[in-house]
């Protein structure tokens, strides 16, 4: 066989330089001028404020996402209806395009000359500027996962157990909860934490509706690259580390779930 | 049926058809002029060719990583395949923070490449990595080892075995894993922002060019430009489709 | 001609081979036969160079190729699930070898067809793998593997992933093919009338361990121990030695050494009638008549009949290893 040593050596080399090191710096500069700056950076208010607003778009987003998914997976895998080829198709979009034109695409439609931004102005509803253009941006970005997930989750079980349900008198709710939902959870939850990490590494089309008002429309991603225009190294460091860290626990439990999700109980 | 399509109209349709819309507002005049206008040609060559450049070196170390994540054994090896998903989980903006401490000014390695159209492609490498590697890996693995055993027992050497016989059955999974990371590097943003310096001419990509177009009020501008990523964006979306109905062409 | 001598094989803790020692005459053709786990894949692959022994050695028509490369051995390998190159025509598979020896392609062209014709897959040619059945894949296969001119043919439970009917076609077509070619063939299965119908030599393996090798007569009347006899052909216990079933007989009436039984069942196969007998002390044993006999007797359900090793034949015994 081809000389084991060399490819491997390659391999973990690219990796090393391009991956590891990179991020295990990070690690070293946030500590480097001690713990105390790194407290005090992450009990700014404003960073403190920038993790509250990103989390909350993480709990609009993944919520939603998440019944979506469920329903579109179903509707794809086991519906007959025409279409579901073409639904399967568009969901893959938001991975296509880039986030700077989710944002313009959002401004467009809600924006003050925006299609519905007028209509919504006058009845004092603001979306651009907003949290709740934030959320839009960050439920158009992080929309596919579940669905790409589930699907095949559920084309590999098949719908025998469903049928057998209705056969022993389930309605499709019962057949649903008791059978399908068991059946698809690990992929389901698959898909949850990406669409999580998505949602929390949003920056190009969240910084495009925001406007990146500080301390109002500022999610901890747009707050690193403020600080780091402030020349504020230190607080953009502390939390890059923090948004890191979640990344890291992210990716712990990502390998957890992953073979869990491709086997099907 | 009927809720899944209102909610993807909604969410996605709608806004990008906006956009769709937006960019001829001038005519198909006005669309032309910024397409072409200086700055934006100069963003959206540097970015197709970074991207492609970029999509070609991870499909080489993409497929080279999956074969020893596959057919390699070592210890660490779980730690390395988890690793590789580290793109995908960090928010992109704390990987253009990460290189640019790294290979950037102050750099400990004495590497500065910020502010040059290396840390462009350095960043769109980072981002992109997986795309290859998760594509090849699934098709690796569950590749007839016979066949190889088969090509040796006829007389080949391993060199070309893995020509002949493996690397014809990756290839529609590497050209695949290529497409997804070409169409992420087109687009990307945050991973490039801190690193590149965004130096119109010569280090701004058209992700940074848009909004450049969106803060100077220029929408019409920007929506043009966005077009043309769209545009590119579908045809790697029909693209990649092919290719996976070209990949289970053959199997049986 | 192959010679294994005292080759050990270990996986871990697990012994696959145990001081395994074999030799196939030239031209001939030789089956390994055991059951799964028996080590007789193994076997093949080592013989092949696909495994390397842990001990012992390897020889083909006189070369030690105990630690030479599989490709500079010069066998044909046929595999269970056939290993075609999916993404290659049928006549690219079968060409493959002599491509990458390079041989000019007029060459390769008159020696493909040859064995297109010999494997009747002429018409198939420019066909894709995923479009032929299974039976004609191994027949791709094989000739694929006889396009170098192996000085040895290994075949891996060649039939194994086939239906009941194709494998029978085949068998007799591997038989045959033989015939013409005349190439030392060794095959691995675990099934023993496969074996016993095709092979003129058997060579019997268990858990890493050969337990006998002989002509398939030799194996069914004289097996050298109760594994053996119980692989190769039926057995029934008539007291505390396996006997043939078609070994015993039944008499309608007490008679010397006839021990007294209890018809439980009589089933009429194809071609003979399984009479199922429980004796006195409890123990069930089977009895295999020819339909004459059968009909003779009209032995039926519930009926006390007397049973005893075989009118006038002695009951084979296992002759002691």
């Amino acid at each position: 066989m081809i000389a084991r040593s060399v490819p491997r050596a390659i391999a973990l080399g690219y990796l090393a330089v391009l991956l590891v090191l990179p991020v295990g710096f990070v690690f070293y500069r946030t500590f480097e001028n001690g713990l105390a700056p790194v407290w005090d950076a992450l009990t700014n208010p404003e960073a403190v404020h920038a993790l509250y607003l990103t989390l909350i778009m993480v709990a609009i987003a993944v919520p939603a996402n998440t019944i979506f998914g469920v329903i579109a997976a179903l509707v794809i895998v086991r519906s007959k209806a025409r279409g579901r080829s073409v639904l399967n198709v568009l969901v893959d979009i938001p991975f296509a395009v880039s986030p700077v034109i989710v944002g313009l695409s959002l401004v467009l439609v809600y924006g003050r000359t925006g299609w519905l931004g007028e209509t919504l102005g006058d009845q004092g509803i603001r979306v651009i500027f907003t949290p709740v253009g934030m959320a839009l941006a960050t439920i158009f970005v992080s929309l596919p996962f579940v669905v790409r997930e589930v699907v095949p989750v559920l084309r590999e079980v098949g719908d025998d157990q469903e049928r057998a349900a209705e056969t022993l008198g389930a309605s499709p709710w019962q057949t649903f909860w008791r059978v399908t939902l068991p059946a698809i959870r690990w992929g389901v939850a698959y898909g949850v934490v990406l669409t999580t990490a998505r949602a929390l590494g949003e920056y190009g089309a969240v910084s495009v509706v925001s406007g990146k008002l500080v301390g109002e429309t500022e999610t901890l991603p747009l707050h690193v690259e403020q600080r780091f225009a402030q020349f504020d190294l230190t607080s953009a460091y502390t939390s890059a580390f923090v948004l890191a860290g979640i990344a890291l626990i992210v990716l712990l439990i990502m390998q957890m779930l992953k073979p869990k999700s491709e086997a099907t109980g | 049926m009927g809720i899944a399509t209102i909610y993807l109209t909604v969410i996605v349709l709608i806004p990008l058809a906006a956009v769709a819309v937006k960019s001829t507002e001038n005519g198909l005049d006005g669309f032309w002029t910024v397409v072409t206008s200086p700055q934006a040609l100069a963003a959206l060559k540097l970015t197709l060719a970074v991207a492609v450049i970029v999509a070609l070196i991870n499909a080489v170390f993409g497929t080279l990583i999956a074969w020893v994540l596959v057919r390699d054994r070592f210890r660490g090896k779980g730690a390395v395949n988890a690793i590789i998903d580290l793109p995908f989980a960090l928010p992109t903006i704390v990987a253009s923070l990460t290189l640019l401490a790294l290979y950037g000014p102050k750099s400990p390695l004495g590497v500065d490449v910020a502010y040059t159209r290396v840390a462009v492609a350095l960043a769109l490498l980072f981002v992109t990595l997986p795309f290859v590697v998760r594509s090849v890996q699934p098709v690796l693995h569950e590749l007839d080892r016979d066949m190889e055993a088969a090509a040796e027992s006829l007389g080949a050497r391993p060199r070309t075995s893995f020509r002949r016989i493996v690397l014809p059955n990756l290839l529609p999974a590497i050209l695949a894993g290529v497409a997804l990371a070409f169409a992420r590097a087109v687009g990307e943003i945050g991973s490039v922002v801190l690193i590149s310096g965004n130096l119109p001419f010569k280090t701004e990509v058209a992700s940074v060019f848009i909004i450049g177009q969106i803060e100077s009020g220029s929408l019409a501008g920007a929506a043009a430009v966005s077009t043309v990523l769209l545009f590119l964006a579908l045809i790697v979306l029909v693209l990649i489709n092919l290719l996976a109905w070209y990949g289970r062409r053959h199997d049986r | 001609m192959i010679d294994v001598t005292g080759v050990t094989k270990r996986w871990g803790d697990f012994t696959a081979l145990d001081d395994v020692s074999l030799s196939v005459p030239a031209g001939s053709l030789t089956a390994l036969l055991g059951p799964s786990g028996s080590g007789k894949s193994t076997l093949l692959r080592v013989i092949a160079g696909l495994e390397g022994p842990d001990g012992g050695t390897v020889v083909i028509d006189g070369q030690n190729v105990t630690h030479v490369e599989a490709r500079r051995r010069g066998v044909g390998f046929v595999f269970q699930h056939y290993a075609a190159f999916k993404h290659m025509t049928v006549r690219n598979n079968v060409a493959f070898g002599l491509k990458i020896r390079r041989r000019p392609k007029h060459e390769i062209r008159a020696r493909v067809d040859e064995l297109l014709e010999l494997v009747h897959l002429s018409g198939w040619a420019d066909r894709y793998p995923a479009q032929l059945s299974g039976g004609q894949r191994q027949r791709m296969a094989l000739a694929r593997a006889l396009a170098v001119e192996p000085r040895v043919l290994l075949l891996d439970e060649p039939f194994g992933a086939l239906d009941a009917q194709v494998r029978e076609e085949l068998r007799t077509w591997l038989r045959r093919l033989h015939d013409e070619v005349h190439v030392t063939t060794v095959f691995v299965t675990h099934d023993q009338e496969e074996a016993m119908d095709v092979a003129e030599q058997i060579a019997v393996i268990d858990q890493g361990k050969i337990q006998q090798i002989g002509a398939p007569r030799e194996l069914y009347d004289q097996p050298a121990n109760p594994f053996v006899m119980e692989f190769i052909g039926p057995v029934t216990r008539l007291g505390e030695q396996p006997v043939r079933p078609h070994d015993l007989d039944i008499l309608l009436d007490p008679a010397d050494g006839a021990r007294e039984g209890l018809v439980r069942r009589v089933s009429y196969l194809s071609f003979e009638v399984r009479v199922e007998l429980e004796l006195d002390d409890g123990r069930v044993l089977w009895v295999q008549l020819t339909r004459a006999r059968a009909a003779e007797l009209e032995v039926s359900e519930r009926q006390i009949v007397w049973v005893r090793a075989g009118a006038g034949m002695p009951a084979a015994a296992p002759v002691s290893a």
